[in-house]
């Protein structure tokens, strides 16, 4: 028999920091408190952690977490790369580890302070990377305007108008409305302000763009047979992928043949393979947001439509609580918080034991993904 | 400190840094020539530069010219905030080009009135997709040439 992680282990403890445009406490501080408070969550004690996952562009590292938090000795520790790419990737590593024998009790976290900290593409001394040489001399500076050569050209081929792109922002933004953590609780959007609003790369505006935040977030892994015992609802990994597809070029996928078919594709294909069921099953999705454009290319790559039809899937409300798919029920990176994506797995977590801001009621499959545009990873968590 | 030493212009644009594989790409355009890499053994074209062929995996490479006509694939109008140099221009274009002699190569550039001419200086209203362009050079600091592109009916 092959060997899977299906089912083999569970999300038991979840934990956050507050979530605002400056935190005071610096980063490994925000680490601590969110693995404390996800440890506390699942009732573990940290002398109990022999496993940690993180990001490569965490800036705090397993060394110093796991003596100020107090774990025990340490049997594995994973880093995985491209930004937001990286988030599912680091429960997926850990579900690994522990169904390999390789650890029992995992940590995955991550801590960022991008709204009070510093922007790399501000800094023209530490510039360009190798690739950039081919984009940043011609004013291709900033993440953004690199997803908006994307995104006109999803416009111009498919039919997408800047309503449709609208459609996720608003979603987003009324499930943040009902999120008493989320940056943007209390703060409506309407169509006039989002058609208003300043540029920020055209065709993208202010509001096609996630949240500047400081913040940390952390969960914790461990067998299934043991997550029966603790005393949260366990939330099992059904399903885990990564995906870097052929010829792939990061943010800037220009020179493949198919430059709107990036990773998710690639990740999908893997993680349905090795799945019990399919996207017409999945209750509630978080699909990764750090602009607007990434949700109808994600909606097309997991196979919730077909190719060219994300743009219309987000019409009639469908990405709304009661629609077909509800997404980012926390307010995602685009209203809760961007914190490369970790915020998404919490909410996911809070989706199947029933206890969301914005509950679909009996939700009990969630797909969870990272950064599309980039080398990323996906989740099927199920309850 | 010179512009090369700074990393931008005199105006506060960044400069390219080649790697040992984009390198040529830089040492032909300052001659006026766009050329692509390509595998010295099947001919594919290939880009980003790299040390060998994704195809036949040879390591022979030879630096094919181009005809520098192409048309538009996708365009972006960055607004700020941005990098200084580029915030005084802004909002500006920036265009994908798709290379007429090379489907699928695709080069990220600035669309343009004249080949020193603003990054800002061509009318927005007049870019759409599939627009043909044709490739023009402009020195944007001693011995650093960039392509750029005129709209072939503006």
């Amino acid at each position: 028999m092959t060997a899977t992680l299906k089912d083999t282990t569970a999300i038991v403890g979840i934990g956050q920091t507050p979530f605002a445009r400056q935190l005071d406490p610096p980063e490994k501080t925000l680490a601590c408190q969110a693995i404390l408070a996800a440890l506390d969550d699942a009732g573990i004690a940290p002398s109990e952690v022999d496993a940690f996952a993180s990001y490569t562009m965490e800036e705090t590292d397993e060394v110093e977490v796991a003596k100020a938090v107090g774990a025990g000795d340490v049997t594995f520790f994973s880093r995985i790369g491209y930004g937001g790419g990286g988030s599912c990737a680091t429960v997926a590593h850990l579900a690994a580890a522990i169904t390999t024998g390789q650890a029992t009790v995992g940590v995955a976290w991550r801590s960022r302070k991008r709204g009070s900290g510093p922007r790399p593409w501000r800094d023209t001394r530490a510039q360009l990377p190798t690739p950039a040489q081919w984009t940043r001399p011609y004013g291709l500076l900033r993440p953004v305007d690199e997803i908006a050569m994307l995104a006109r050209r999803y416009m111009h081929e498919y039919g997408a108008t800047r309503d449709h792109f609208f459609n996720v922002a608003l979603a987003c933004r009324n499930r943040a409305a009902q999120n008493p953590a989320a940056i943007m609780h209390g703060r409506p959007l309407t169509r006039e302000a989002y058609m208003s609003a300043r540029w920020i790369s055209e065709p993208l505006c202010l509001f096609d763009n996630c949240l500047e935040t400081d913040g940390a977030l952390a969960c914790v892994v461990v067998a299934a047979e043991r997550a029966r015992d603790l005393r949260q609802r366990p939330v099992y990994v059904h399903s885990a992928a990564q995906g870097l597809p052929s010829q792939h070029h990061g943010m800037v996928n220009y020179w493949t043949d198919d430059p709107l078919a990036g990773p998710s594709w690639t990740a999908a294909r893997q993680l349905w393979k090795a799945a019990d069921f399919g996207p017409s099953d999945v209750h509630v999705a978080q699909i990764y947001d750090a602009f607007t454009t990434l949700i109808p290319l994600s909606l097309e790559g997991y196979g919730f439509c077909g190719r060219g039809e994300g743009a219309a899937f987000t019409e009639d409300g469908a990405l709304e609580l009661g629609g077909r798919l509800p997404l980012n029920t926390g307010g995602g990176g685009l209203s809760e918080a961007y914190v490369h994506g970790f915020n998404l797995i919490n909410e996911g977590v809070r989706q199947l034991r029933g206890t969301s801001t914005a509950q679909v009621p009996g939700a009990a499959t969630c797909l969870v993904t990272a950064g599309e545009g980039v080398p990323t990873s996906a989740l099927l968590l199920r309850s | 400190m010179s512009p090369m030493m700074r990393g931008t212009t005199d105006n506060g644009l960044l400069l390219p840094v080649p790697d040992a594989d984009g390198e040529p790409f830089w040492t032909y355009a300052a001659r006026g020539e766009l050329r692509i890499q390509s595998c010295a053994d099947c001919g594919g074209l290939r880009f980003p530069p790299r040390p060998c062929c994704p195809r036949c995996q040879s390591f022979a490479t030879e630096w094919r010219l181009m005809s520098g006509r192409g048309h538009i694939w996708s365009y972006v109008r960055p607004h700020p905030p941005l990098l200084p140099g580029y915030a005084e221009q802004a909002p500006y274009n920036v265009v994908l080009v798709q290379l007429a002699d090379a489907p699928g190569i695709r080069l990220v550039g600035n669309p343009v009135s004249a080949p020193d001419a603003a990054l800002d200086s061509v009318d927005p209203a007049l870019l759409r997709v599939g627009a043909p362009v044709r490739a023009v050079f402009a020195e944007i600091a001693p011995g650093v040439t960039v392509p750029r592109w005129l709209l072939e009916r503006p």
